[in-house]
């Protein structure tokens, strides 16, 4: 058999002359989020007046770039923007004669990363092959595991604020049907006006952990939420850096939507979502575009759809081709991997190539849900306050280092921090690391006003010339100002009498 | 049994092999005879064996930085290249559908 030069099936990009993939109709109107989730006392969407109500299903597929030095099967380096093609390997470029080797590190993460979810550790674990045909994939498939991923069967609590309240927070769960343990591809960069494609392929084999989640959230805002909380605990295990805006953290959303007592309906695929906020917008667009479709007679068509974040609507992405076949297949080069407990360690191993789940379990850190309600303990603030102080990195420490150096109380320190703190950060747009006010600073001006030598209102006043980072101390400022309180009862009478005296004609 | 158009031509487009003409056709039916004549033996009760390596050791590398930084290397197999980037078609170039194709497989 001879082989063809160029492939047909794979991700199509877009062609040359083909012009934007599929029209739309342009966005649906903009409603008021008509999508009220169980959550809040059981509403169900309604349709137009008289119609069953609708029950949106929602299930996200999340890639996490592990956070290593090297790749999953190579030796090659991990990093954002590089010279492209420098952090090549032979192996990568899927160069004859090459094989892969295991990375530990990727292992490791994907065991944590499983353990942090409630999983069942699969203590043997398999590697597939995906084949697809696509530029920025050279081997012409995808090492992945298909059949025995590393962990199955978890959970991942989040919480949501009923009504954008923040005074009333519920817990959700979503069921984590597995993780495992897969190879990036390259990138391509489109040139339309030359009609090529430019392949990168530094990402090509970093080490990705796709978490599936189960269709248990219902709109934008619980898939917003268990994203944001996956990326907190990621990020506090190390295991990904998850950030979003570099590629670390990609969503695909899975929607559909069913009337009460009857099967789920068709599903679309949601791809191209860049950020936690345009995820909840995608969502929700693709929840109403499915209803008002089905309400107008219309179907749903099994597809994939990519996010227009500049329009604010899904457009269908993929020809309809009918289903991918990815030939799916053991891969031939390597072995199961087999994962150690306490019980079951082998005695006569090198340790170097032993992995115990066991160890990596007692060397977990504390989970953001731990760390809020030892937050909420310690401190007597809020479960809202505490979320609040996790939700913005860096903030937590910083409040807890202000209440070191003050003499107030916590739950009056909180507010500072969450109140004026956190909108002068919102405000410039800056980070609690880049603050022009440090907690020692703040926690001075705290004590100015514990110890009752300012007002309350003066304080604010003294924080506003604080945040322009002039390098002056609160002290300073409260005498350049004048701000004071007079404490003198003499001095206080006179000026009372002052005030009467000058008015004593009305 | 035959093996039908509509999956000589699925093949085709999955691996991109060439079937070409009726004796390539042919060689495929034969082939699928040959491993049909797996389907006798009895394994009831017999797990698969998807590797012959399952009893080896899957090897562990430390997570350290020992390759890259070959990028002329690399795209000295390049027919095409800007600045140090492989070029490639705009997309996947679709193979001819199967309408166009029929008369090919049947014709010789």
């Amino acid at each position: 058999f001879a082989a063809r030069g160029c492939g047909v099936f794979g991700r199509r990009a877009r062609q040359c002359g083909a012009g934007r993939p599929g029209p739309s109709p342009g966005p649906f109107p903009r409603r008021q989020r008509a999508v009220a989730c169980n959550a809040r006392g059981g509403a169900v969407p309604a349709g137009k007046s008289g119609l069953a109500p609708w029950i949106p299903v929602v299930g996200l597929e999340i890639h996490a770039q592990i956070s290593s030095n090297s790749k999953l099967f190579s030796g090659s380096q991990v990093q954002f923007a590089a010279p492209p093609n420098s952090l090549v390997s032979f192996f990568d470029a899927s160069l004859p004669g090459t094989l892969p080797v295991l990375n530990r590190r990727c292992v490791e993460a994907a065991v944590m990363t499983g353990l942090a979810l409630n999983c069942s550790i699969n203590k043997k674990s398999l590697f597939d092959r995906k084949h697809y045909f696509y530029a920025d994939l050279p081997a012409g498939y995808q090492i992945t595991q298909q059949r025995v991923p590393i962990a199955v069967n978890g959970s991942l609590s989040y919480s949501l604020c009923i009504d954008n309240k923040m005074s009333q927070m519920v817990t959700k769960t979503v069921r984590i049907k597995q993780i495992q343990l897969e190879q990036d591809s390259g990138k391509s960069l489109h040139d339309d006006t030359r009609c090529q494609t430019l392949v990168d392929l530094n990402r090509a084999g970093v080490g990705l952990m796709e978490v599936v989640m189960e269709p248990d959230m219902c709109c934008g805002e619980e898939a917003a939420a268990a994203v944001r909380e996956l990326q907190l605990i990621l990020q506090t295990l190390g295991s990904s850096q998850a950030v979003m805006a570099e590629g670390q953290l990609r969503v695909d959303a899975n929607v559909s939507v069913h009337h009460p007592g009857e099967p789920y309906g068709v599903r679309t695929e949601v791809k191209n979502i860049n950020s936690i906020r345009f995820l909840a917008k995608a969502v929700d667009y693709e929840i109403q575009r499915q209803i008002e479709e089905l309400e107008n007679g219309g179907t749903i068509l099994n597809e994939t759809r990519a996010f227009d974040s500049k329009l604010g609507c899904t457009v269908p992405m993929r020809d309809k081709e009918g289903k991918q076949d990815y030939r799916f297949m053991p891969e031939p080069n390597l072995p199961p991997l087999i994962l150690y407990d306490a019980k079951s360690l082998p005695a006569n191993m090198n340790h170097q190539q032993v992995i115990n789940i066991d160890w990596i379990h007692e060397r977990l850190p504390d989970l953001p849900s731990v760390k809020r309600e030892k937050l909420v303990e310690q401190y007597g603030i809020l479960p809202e306050h505490s979320f609040t102080l996790l939700n913005e990195d860096g903030l937590a420490e910083f409040f807890e280092s202000v209440v070191k150096q003050t003499q107030m109380k916590p739950k009056r320190v909180i507010g500072w921090i969450l109140n004026d703190m956190l909108s002068y950060l919102k405000q410039h747009s800056i980070t609690v690391k880049e603050s022009p006010v440090s907690s020692f600073l703040l926690a001075d001006l705290l004590n100015l006003l514990e110890k009752k030598e300012i007002s309350s209102t003066a304080a604010k006043q003294v924080l506003a010339e604080l945040w322009k980072g002039e390098g002056k101390t609160p002290l300073d400022i409260v005498k350049e100002q004048k701000l004071e309180l007079l404490q003198d009862q003499k001095e206080l009478e006179q000026i009372c009498q002052a005030v009467i005296d000058g008015h004593e004609n009305e | 049994q035959k093996v039908s158009v509509e999956v000589l031509d699925h093949l085709e487009h999955l691996a991109l092999v060439d079937f070409r003409d009726l004796e390539g056709v042919e060689r495929l039916q034969k082939a699928i005879q040959f491993a049909d004549q797996l389907h006798e033996v009895n394994t009831d009760g017999v797990e698969p064996m998807d590797s012959v390596l399952e009893d080896r050791c899957l090897y562990l590398r430390e997570d350290d930085v020992t390759e890259g930084n070959c990028t002329k290397q690399l795209l000295e197999n390049a027919r095409e290249k800007v600045e140090e980037y492989f070029v490639a078609p705009p997309g996947n170039i679709p193979l001819p559908k199967l309408e166009e194709r029929e008369a090919f497989l049947q014709g010789s």
